[in-house]
């Protein structure tokens, strides 16, 4: 990396000087490989995404792609049922898994943040599943999800958990908040270790009692760890493809395809590239909006 | 879901978290206030403890187990068959090596070119600075799933250095290859700004010193203020190891070849086989069980950091 010969440090730069322009020099070369990775893997691929989308691109063709105008985006809402349960079933997994998951998330946090002995292991296990592959954990709830299965011959059901289309998503639903669940406690518990404990001690001397302290001191310290997990859990709820892919490939009958599956399932098992690259803009516009509408309602208060 | 990926920036702080701190008054003590943990910590360990315990069992025994404590415990006819066989059936043995080396170069070139990006954006001057670094933060409300299937498109169009024993030649299309796994994946916006964070918080009064003694920026890099800032290095590690060791989406995506499979996709590969007699859920236990216990030993052997990345991704510091 480029030398500097100047000592002239204390004084403010002005711009032009050898020492700035030799810093400046330096620090192009010191962010140039990561800003050439970050072009290339994520600039170009998403500006691609609003190309893509308007054209008949397929995966290994051999002609070059032509503009179809809006036919892909017409297509998807006029003549693919399966786009409108893809839309239907992530948006009742967004809207359960993040109350459920956020909820409990908490619950576990203040259950961890008690002054007891060997709280440590207790957190251990509850962050054991974050650690283990969702591929792995949705391959184990299958098994358990088998007629002839753990769950059934455990609590004495007979249900055919991930074959019924009223129990599938629902099925995926409690897998998915087990395996993440911890992530976000200890987020949670992040956020309370951050309150002033000079708070609890003034608001006791108030006379205040645990559940008063909760609400007037616990939650409002917690706001920006809520805004931080509210947004974040969407995201990756949205995001839902994993789980799916292992356990139910988006049925029975369509009964938990969602949007990134559908994409891939047009994208990569088909080939049609144009198709899926509308939907994932689609898509990308669904989440936007959610995500600036969930920063619009959480700002003002900031 | 996998949490790991693209925690938004609200802020970082490597703040330990292994001493909580204490912030209820002491609570009843006493057995009570164990029941909710207990239960908890059942509901979170029962189902990795059957999948470990069947990974030792033959197919009837699994199956009889179920109604009883059994299910849970290696007890009865226990064996390594199930393991033997998965090894029979696929080259795990190769998806291992596969996913290690993979994940390795991820960490390790990604530690150098965050850091570097890192250390420029925290501690030198230059135009367009705060431009850059906005647009890199701005980057990570972009799920991976909105691009992945342009990207796939991309990748399958990028030109590619082929090496045979008598030369090279220039191909199109990464997939089926190292790279494709590796490259995309090394620059990430989370690990700059973790970087970024952690180097501003470094005393600029070591650098004016290093630059009077005539030291370049790189020795300052290297020398000076890196060897300060071991948490951060710890922590984006950490945060890159996980989701990339876990990763399934995108290798699903551009490797067809089996002998460059990852653990993860060689899962699902390996379930879609199937035997004779059915699903074989014996051997499908000791698959996930294999490529399970490392990460939670590596888990149990850093618990303290681990978690303290984890916490450090949503404070706001």
């Amino acid at each position: 990396m480029s030398k500097t010969t100047t000592t002239n440090t204390t004084t403010k730069r002005r711009r032009g000087t050898p020492a700035t322009r030799s810093e400046a020099r330096g620090a192009y070369l010191f962010i140039l490989p990561a800003l050439i990775l970050m072009v290339m893997f994520l600039v170009i691929p998403v500006l691609m995404s609003f190309t893509l989308g308007f054209t008949n691109a397929r995966l290994g063709a051999a002609t070059s792609p032509e503009f179809v105008g809006f036919t892909n985006f017409l297509r998807a809402l006029r003549d693919d049922p399966t786009f409108w349960d893809a839309l239907r079933n992530i948006m009742v997994f967004v809207l359960v898994v993040v109350p459920l998951q956020g909820g409990l998330a908490l619950v576990l946090a203040l259950l961890i943040n008690q002054k007891l002995r060997g709280i440590t292991a207790f957190r251990v296990l509850f962050f054991m599943p974050v650690v283990t592959s969702m591929v792995v954990v949705a391959m184990l709830w299958k098994f358990m999800y088998q007629r002839e299965g753990l769950i059934n011959s455990l609590f004495g059901f007979d249900v055919d958990w991930l074959n019924d289309p009223s129990t599938a998503l629902p099925s995926v639903i409690v897998m998915s908040v087990w395996q993440g669940v911890g992530f976000h406690m200890i987020i949670w518990l992040a956020g309370l270790q951050t309150i002033g404990q000079e708070l609890y001690e003034a608001a006791s001397i108030d006379g205040a009692n645990r559940w008063q302290q909760f609400r007037e001191v616990t939650l409002p310290g917690l706001r920006p760890t809520f805004v931080f997990i509210f947004i974040t859990i969407t995201i990756s709820a949205f995001s839902l493809f994993t789980q799916i892919d292992v356990m139910t490939s988006g049925g029975p009958s369509n009964a938990t395809t969602t949007l990134v599956y559908h994409i891939i399932q047009m994208g990569s098992g088909r080939g049609d590239v144009g198709y899926a690259s509308a939907l994932s803009l689609i898509f990308f516009m669904i989440v936007l909006t959610v995500t600036l509408i969930q920063r619009a309602l959480t700002k003002d208060e900031d | 879901m996998t949490q790991l990926q693209n925690p938004a920036p609200v802020a970082a702080t490597t703040k330990p978290l292994g001493k909580p701190v204490r912030v209820r008054p002491r609570g009843r003590g006493g057995v009570l206030s164990y029941l909710p943990l207990v239960i908890l910590a059942l509901s979170f360990a029962l189902p990795l403890l059957f999948m470990i315990a069947s990974s030792f069992k033959p197919r009837e025994q699994i199956l009889g187990d179920l109604t009883s404590w059994r299910a849970f415990v290696p007890v009865g006819d226990l064996s390594m068959t199930n393991y033997v066989d998965v090894f029979d059936r696929v080259p795990v043995g190769r998806f291992f090596v596969n996913s290690l080396f993979v994940t390795a170069m991820i960490v390790l070139l990604g530690l150098l070119v965050n850091s570097m990006a890192g250390f420029a954006l925290a501690r030198l001057q230059f135009r367009g600075k705060n431009v850059l670094f906005a647009g890199i933060i701005a980057t990570l409300i972009v799920p991976f799933e909105t691009f992945a299937i342009p990207m796939v498109y991309w990748v399958s169009n990028l030109p590619r250095v082929a090496l045979y024993s008598d030369g090279f030649a220039i191909e199109q299309g990464w997939n089926n290859s190292y790279q494709v796994l590796i490259i995309p994946f090394i620059a990430n916006a989370f690990s700059i700004f973790l970087f970024a964070q952690y180097y501003k918080s470094i005393p600029k009064s070591l650098d004016e010193a290093a630059l009077i003694d005539g030291a370049g920026w790189w020795r300052i890099y290297r020398s000076v203020v890196s060897p300060l800032a071991g948490p951060a290095f710890a922590t984006s590690a950490i945060l890159t190891f996980l989701p990339q060791w876990n990763s399934y989406l995108w290798p699903l995506l551009v490797i067809q070849d089996e002998e460059l499979r990852p653990v993860q996709v060689g899962m699902r590969y390996f379930f879609a086989t199937g035997t004779a007699e059915g699903t074989p859920w014996g051997q499908i236990m000791a698959y996930t069980t294999m490529i399970t216990i490392p990460v939670i030993v590596v888990f149990l052997c850093f618990q303290r950091a681990f978690v303290s990345s984890i916490a450090s991704s949503g404070v706001k510091g």
